[in-house]
């Protein structure tokens, strides 16, 4: 039984924003990287440690002594180019997943709380994330190369640990604008704690701009993963890393180009790939964003 | 007398991704010298669209003017060029918004912002355009003229900051004003002063003036004539006591009767049925049709508009036509 | 012997000041008097409505109310007891009873939930209702406000202005409050929209007996809604009675002015003319005596020194020294 007449439920155009073109490069470029990674025992032609020095410094094979064995041809220690290019990508996929989803999750989490509660507890834990951010990140891996030893995990730690502050910082603003809407202080006036104030208000808002440096990030990562391998404080030889790769060709790109050039341009791709996607992902969402 | 201004048939569209939208459909009106037009309507019915028309700052690509005539003092602002209307903008017809905080630029002096109008339209220059600002700034009633010159806009209350872009409007001094909801945001004694002002303004400078509001008690006071639109129409427009005491349209009655009035207390408003409409999914007929408690198979045939009495028209088949 | 059942709502020299740091080093603190020894009272079913300009205190009051802020001073009763005092399971029973209505339709509600699990919240935190029943509940606000029950499965963006208001209100109804504060809830919609949520607040009230503190600047509606109006400026209250004896016949000279700047739309109404002159002042520095001296066209020697008490005339309480 109604008191009053029920009106009309005029469904308005919904405010969701109609998609601009599907970025298909970006997406098809990361989704091959994606499955390159995860398929490349299958993938791959050779097997990327097997050594020859027989058949050091082949050409890519539409050069002049190239062979479709090689097919982008092989480096100093005779290892096949293509297989090695193909696992690489295995640990600049690993390294920029883990590192981004710890890095999200802590950053995301500070961000939430400074948010959430200001006064001292925002102000602390600010000049915390500044102090974070001020740091270089290859200075911290170079550290613990030289004191613990390249690895993986090291990798993943000298990163993350300084990573965090900037989703703390960016998620922290965007909590300061929530805290100003009316729908915070309706849960707080039907007795919400802080605890269901953040989780179920505060963090469902934020989604759409942790997706969105999320994915900005990934990219990011990658070039600092391949930037320590590349300097030797990243993961360690014989494990095929894109960094790496490229300096064992380092002395050589005159004479066999292809041994730096190839793994270059997977980073260069799968970067550019990773960024035009996030910026994609930002324009596409934030009209919602701004409605709030 | 011929009028300050005279609108005749004017019509805007909107493109949008959900059809085009006749933002101002037909609206028609002539103004005098010293007479003020209460522009009234709820969102979406065009009344600010239509001022935006006026002087052509209709948000381009997506909204175009697409027929009409603006004439002011005779001459169809409709058929100048950019360059002509930049001088008439501001100096011939000048326009108050709601929000003075954007009006005015925050990193700006007040005298800096002035400047401006005065040099370009005016050739003022040196000490002359100073001692100008400072006499713009007393005649609305700004205390201490010359040393606000140096203020900027965030240490101004609101009413202030009206005052100084109503300031700035006058400075032509305009053959039109058109004032879109500027006492919205303001404190309802300050409103007062402001109404005041404007009205000695008026007086002293014979403008025209064109108020768009949607509180009807603003136009009984303020205004001689009163233009209700719905949905970029013009449905009533009369002298205000006429409109208010004999409403012929069923959208002015309705508004009229929803409007809670002092002394008559706690009996039930009679509330507009429905929502207001969807721009995009109008029919052709009569755009109030669907919340209209007296609707009939006529309705489904826009009405056009019929004088009812002296001075005083309306759209509706209810009233001939 | 009866005893006199207590007010719902009893609110005496409520006090709340801000702290302001001023000084390049944060030295000297200077103080706003938000709201400065505030008293009133609501009975159970009836209506207040707190008018007045911005910086005169009323937000602040609603929020003490709410519970959002603590008071520097003065009490608040609810029901007889003292609001300050309660124990933890008291102050629960308190944000029961206590509800609200904001003014923005598009910021009260959680863009990312479902209407449906926007009403029911307050149900998930405070009752032990299975999700059933809270399926049941919901349905009969929504109901209640006239909205249909597939509204719940919905989202916030996909109603207009009016109707989010209307779902504002399911959710503030949803424990059965007391008392439910309505800060400017039809400001923000469309005149003809206004006019269905009004209508749908008084017959809500007159069917769950409920009490509103209604805060507009709307005088009319105001008016129109309340029972009881207090006028407030800089943080006191100058007149406070019967909802028709004070918008029809004030007697603070502030209030006469507000209410003459109201513009009515009779235009053969009596109207008393009435343009203050000059700005509202800081919070920070309120003039001293009387507030209201600078601006008051009445004003005589001894209100710059003396402030005025709010004495009884004319069946309502005004605070000032022409009475």
């Amino acid at each position: 039984m109604s008191i009053i007449a029920v009106p009309e439920l005029e469904a308005q155009a919904p405010v969701s924003a109609r998609r601009q073109r599907l970025p298909v490069v970006s997406l098809g470029i990361v989704a091959i990287f994606v499955l390159v990674a995860l398929l490349a025992p299958l993938l791959a032609p050779a097997d990327p440690y097997d050594q020859s020095l027989r058949l050091r410094f082949r050409p890519p094979v539409w050069e002049e002594r190239g062979s479709w064995a090689y097919p982008l041809g092989t480096d100093r220690l005779g290892r096949d180019l293509l297989s090695r290019i193909i696992y690489g990508a295995r640990v600049s996929l690993a390294a920029g997943v883990v590192t981004v989803l710890i890095s999200s999750a802590f950053g995301a989490a500070v961000g939430l709380v400074a948010g959430y509660y200001g006064g001292r507890t925002d102000a602390v834990l600010m000049r915390v994330t500044d102090a974070t951010l001020s740091f270089p990140v290859i200075l911290l891996a170079l550290i613990l190369a030289v004191t613990v030893g390249p690895s993986f995990t090291n990798v993943v730690i000298a990163i993350a640990v300084i990573l965090w502050a900037r989703y703390a910082r960016v998620i922290r603003g965007q909590v300061l604008t929530l805290m100003t809407l009316d729908f915070i202080a309706q849960a707080r006036i039907a007795g919400a704690g802080a605890w269901r104030i953040i989780t179920r208000h505060l963090l469902p808002n934020t989604l759409n701009t942790l997706v969105v440096l999320i994915t900005l990030q990934v990219g990011y990562v990658i070039i600092v993963e391949a930037s320590l391998s590349f300097l030797g404080a990243g993961i360690p030889p014989p494990t095929p890393a894109w960094g790496s790769m490229i300096a064992e060709g380092r002395d050589f790109v005159t004479s066999a180009w292809w041994v730096s050039f190839f793994p270059g341009l997977a980073i260069l791709l799968v970067v550019l790939a990773f960024n035009l996607l996030g910026d994609w992902l930002r324009d596409t969402l934030d009209p919602k964003l701004r409605q709030l | 007398m011929p009028a300050v201004i005279d609108v005749r048939d004017l019509r805007t569209h909107i493109v949008t991704r959900w059809g085009t939208i006749k933002a101002v459909d037909g609206v028609s009106f002539a103004l005098e010298d010293g007479e003020t037009l209460g522009l009234v309507g709820e969102s979406g019915s065009g009344k600010s669209m239509t001022c935006l028309s006026i002087v052509r700052l209709v948000p381009r690509p997506a909204a175009r003017i697409v027929g009409g005539a603006v004439r002011l003092d005779g001459d169809d602002l409709l058929t100048k060029s950019d360059a002509e209307m930049q001088q008439i903008r501001g100096r011939k017809v000048a326009m108050i918004l709601q929000d003075p905080m954007s009006s005015l630029n925050p990193v700006f002096s007040i005298g800096m912002q002035m400047r401006e109008p005065l040099t370009m339209y005016h050739g003022l220059r040196g000490s002359a355009v100073a001692a100008r600002a400072a006499e713009l700034l007393d005649a609305v009633r700004i205390p201490s003229p010359a040393a606000r010159l140096r203020a900027f806009p965030h240490q101004l209350s609101g009413g202030m900051r009206q005052r100084v872009v109503g300031a700035m409007a006058i400075a032509g001094p305009p053959r039109l004003l058109m004032a879109d909801e500027p006492t919205t945001s303001l404190d309802l004694t300050i409103q007062a002063q402001y109404l005041g002002l404007l009205k000695d303004l008026q007086q002293r400078h014979r403008f025209a003036m064109i108020f768009v509001t949607h509180n009807l008690g603003i136009v009984a006071r303020t205004c001689d004539r009163v233009a209700v639109m719905y949905a970029g129409r013009i449905v009533e427009m009369g002298p205000v006591r006429r409109i208010f005491t004999e409403p012929t349209h069923p959208y002015t009655q309705a508004l009229l009767a929803s409007i809670p009035r002092f002394g008559v207390r706690r009996e039930r408003l009679t509330a507009i049925a429905g929502q207001p409409p969807d721009l995009s999914r109008l029919g052709a007929g009569c755009a109030f049709a669907p919340r209209c408690p007296a609707a009939f198979e006529r309705c489904a045939e826009a009405p056009p508009e019929t004088t009812v009495a002296a001075g005083h028209v309306t759209r509706c088949w209810l009233h001939g036509g | 012997m009866a005893a006199n059942p207590p007010r719902l709502l009893e609110v005496s020299d409520l006090t709340k000041h801000f702290l302001v740091r001023r000084g390049a080093l944060g030295w000297s603190t200077g103080v706003v008097r938000a709201v400065d020894a505030v008293s009133f009272d609501i009975p159970a079913g009836s209506t207040l409505g707190l008018v007045g300009e911005s910086g005169c205190g009323k937000t602040t009051t609603s929020k003490l109310i709410l519970a959002l802020e603590t008071p520097t001073g003065g009490s608040i009763r609810f029901e007889g007891r003292e609001v300050g005092t309660l124990d933890r399971e008291g102050q629960r029973a308190y944000r029961r009873s206590v509800q609200a209505v904001f003014q923005d339709p598009y910021a009260s509600l959680d863009p990312r939930m479902r209407v449906g699990t926007i009403v029911a919240e307050p149900l998930v935190i405070n009752t032990d209702l299975d999700a059933a029943g809270r399926r049941r509940r919901v349905a009969e606000l929504l109901d209640v406000v006239g909205l249909p029950e597939r509204a719940a499965t919905l989202y916030p963006h996909e109603f207009s202005g009016g109707q989010r208001q209307r779902i504002a209100i399911a959710r503030a109804l949803a424990l059965s409050p007391k008392l439910v504060v309505l800060d400017e809830p039809v400001s923000a919609l469309d005149v003809s929209i206004r006019a269905q949520i009004l209508n749908l607040l008084v017959e809500l009230q007159q069917r769950l007996g409920v009490s509103y503190l209604f805060i507009a600047h709307d005088l009319a509606a105001v008016a129109h809604m309340s029972h009881t109006i207090a006028v407030m400026y800089l943080g006191k209250i100058v007149e406070v009675g019967d909802a028709d004896a004070v918008a029809l016949a004030p007697r603070h000279p502030y209030t006469k002015a507000l209410f003459a700047a109201a513009l009515p739309i009779d235009l053969d109404r009596p109207r008393e003319e009435l343009t203050l002159s000059g700005e509202v002042p800081s919070p920070l520095a309120p003039p001293g005596g009387c507030r209201f001296h600078p601006r008051c066209p009445f004003a005589m020697a001894h209100c710059a020194t003396d402030e005025p008490a709010l004495r009884a005339d004319s069946g309502r309480l005004v605070a000032c020294h022409l009475y």
